[in-house]
């Protein structure tokens, strides 16, 4: 069945695709990668350890994938519930509150992270309170952690919201009649449902924090060892000249997040394996 | 498990959906409630449910106040017109779900539960899906196991909403027999919605017939066929020949001329006459209290149906035994063996 199905398809153009998709996805992305990759060679293996294994390093490294695996966790749980009230109920203002969480999308990320830093500073209209209550926000990595927030909500809310409409809502009423709390019908059929959908916003949101640059070093006060992030510390050492030592921060990045999203792939292929097509 | 229903009203705006609605069901009854689309049954259902609010009115199970307890804790089984099943989970799974939400105090061991879940899944003939996810069965076989589903629980009361809506005429056909059998088998109080008088008249020990969210008639199948309360009902169940008369002068008259049929006790004024098609007895022209002529002729399985101009403007269809020589063209003389008039 399959084998005449791949001979006979009712529109050709396999080759003509294939082709478009490899040579693109290679000028793309593949040789810039393969070009930090060269870079990076231009280092001995010893200098390679020895850049890495620096405290400042390190620690910069600590910040931007611990701080933006927290604000994605943060955002994975936000995102949910905000989804969750924008898809199943209809109360006035909706549709503007569903615009508003696209804004992180559009907004240029320095205007995000000034408009931050400008309310968490200890003057501002959020930080004032919060100094009072002896939480410094702006300029720590708190700050950073309210950043990563900010850009990620709407991976995790445009990427439950299709699946969620598609989940019909007599499955809750019929887990309610079947005697189950709200509690139960929530953990043991709405969450497995839409696992594979929150697993993807996760990832989503966590691959943009660890990105994030641009909002981040506003708010981020940026001191070394404390509140600097990986993203940055490229930047110093290469207006530093320090080519090799910004490619092999670049290159560990690379790897730790393409190691993370693989396996947020796997996993949630997994959880849609449990879930078959209807 | 006895169920009370008392002036039961719900208005989605200005419609409203249950307009003043009585009912009592028997223990152990198998209870169809039957209505055109809107009539307020399915609404009716998910009301005894506990899915859906009335806006007044009065639920009880076996005289205590069921509006007070929410769906979760009616004990109450729902099966679901498109079957509502847990995707995500096997069949052995979906069908041990009620058993596994169970608070812990009550709840079954591990043992108990697969055995349960094997009974039910036997009972419904369908043990050997246990494994398979519910988009691997055909539609027939997911209605199953929702069934077998809310049976698991126990439940004093089962209701299903339109149970059989979705599946092709076949299985529909295969799956009422199976349900009647069921129901005898378990004997739990059942009410089942359906717009379908085949299914509902075939399947149920009892009829309610509901329309424009008011019950018009409620009578075994027997009654609401044989002897329709009300026009409504007429018209809905079984096929009708429907015909606009007056009665005036203790005379039924259709059009300018008066029938050979009997108006004792009748509102005078305009009314409807209602005659099953089997019910028009064919003769020769002047022999009935209808003149007509033959304009076409379709053999139907054990009937033939014909097509009659009456002498007055109508066209009916009447059904007549094959063996009657019935021609396009034929004038004839119709009588309605029996009949029904309603005013208005």
């Amino acid at each position: 069945m399959s084998a005449i199905a791949l001979r006979r398809r009712t529109l050709p153009g396999f080759g003509l695709t294939m082709g478009l998709t490899l040579s693109w996805l290679s000028v793309i992305i593949l040789i810039p990668l393969a070009g930090l990759f060269l870079k990076s060679l231009e280092l001995s293996p010893e200098q390679f350890w020895n850049i890495l294994s620096s405290r400042r390093t390190l620690n910069a490294l600590r910040v931007s994938f611990g701080l933006a695996f927290a604000a994605a966790c943060v955002n994975l749980v936000m995102g949910s519930i905000i989804v969750w009230a924008l898809v199943r109920y209809r109360f006035p203002g909706r549709r503007l509150f569903d615009a508003i969480v696209d804004v992180p999308f559009a907004l240029p990320t320095a205007v995000a992270g000034v408009a931050l830093t400008a309310l968490f500073a200890e003057k501002g209209w959020l930080g004032a309170p919060l100094a009072a209550a002896g939480i410094k926000v702006a300029f720590t990595p708190v700050g950073i952690f309210v950043a990563m927030i900010f850009i990620g909500i709407p991976f995790v809310v445009r990427t439950v919201e299709p699946v969620l409409q598609d989940l019909d809502p007599e499955i809750e009423e019929a887990a309610g009649s079947l005697g189950a709390s709200r509690w139960q019908t929530i953990i043991r059929v709405i969450l497995p449902s839409l696992g594979p959908a929150l697993l993807t916003g996760l990832a989503l949101a966590f691959a943009r924090a660890v990105g994030e640059y641009g909002s981040v070093i506003f708010i981020a006060g940026n001191l070394p060892n404390v509140s600097e992030i990986a993203p940055l510390l490229i930047v110093i050492r290469l207006s530093e000249f320090r080519y090799a030592d910004a490619t092999a921060i670049a290159v560990v990045m690379l790897v730790v997040s393409f190691v993370i999203i693989f396996a947020v792939n796997r996993l949630q292929r997994w959880a849609q394996s449990r879930i078959p097509v209807r | 498990m006895t169920i009370e229903v008392r002036n039961l009203v719900k208005k989605f705006g200005s419609f409203a959906a249950l307009d003043g609605v009585d009912l009592k069901v028997d223990n152990g009854e198998l209870l169809a409630l039957l209505g055109p689309s809107g009539s307020g049954k399915t609404t009716l259902l998910r009301i005894i449910a506990g899915l859906d609010w009335p806006d007044s009115g009065e639920v009880s199970f076996n005289g205590e106040d069921a509006l007070a307890q929410g769906a979760r804790e009616r004990h109450v089984g729902f099966v679901f017109q498109h079957y509502a099943l847990f995707r995500h989970m096997t069949v052995f799974e979906n069908v041990a779900f009620g058993l596994r939400v169970q608070p812990r105090a009550v709840r079954k061991e591990e043992a108990a539960i697969r055995a349960r879940v094997k009974e039910l899944l036997d009972l419904v003939q369908l043990d050997w899906l246990a494994d398979r996810y519910p988009s691997q069965l055909s539609g027939g076989q997911r209605q199953r196991i929702a069934l077998a589903r809310a049976l698991a629980i126990e439940p004093r009361i089962l209701l299903l909403d339109e149970p059989f809506g979705a599946l092709d005429a076949k299985v529909r056909k295969e799956l009422r027999k199976w349900l009647r059998s069921l129901h005898h088998e378990i004997n739990v109080t059942s009410i089942f919605v359906t717009h379908d008088q085949e299914e509902a008249l075939e399947v149920a020990n009892r009829v309610v017939v509901m329309d424009k969210g008011r019950i018009e008639q409620i009578g075994s199948p027997d009654d609401v066929y044989e002897s329709p309360a009300t026009a409504f009902v007429h018209g809905f169940i079984g096929e009708s020949i429907e015909l606009p008369v007056r009665i005036a002068d203790g005379m039924v008259r259709f059009g300018d001329r008066p029938l050979a049929l009997a108006a004792d006790g009748l509102v005078p004024g305009a009314s409807r006459l209602f005659v099953r098609r089997h019910d028009m007895l064919v003769g020769p022209p002047g022999s009935g209290a209808f003149e007509g002529a033959v304009q076409q002729v379709r053999n139907f399985g054990p009937v033939q149906r014909a097509e009659v101009e009456l002498a007055g403007g109508e066209t009916i269809e009447i059904d007549a035994p094959r063996d009657k020589e019935l021609r396009a063209g034929d004038a004839i003389g119709l009588q309605p063996r029996r009949y029904r008039i309603f005013a208005g």
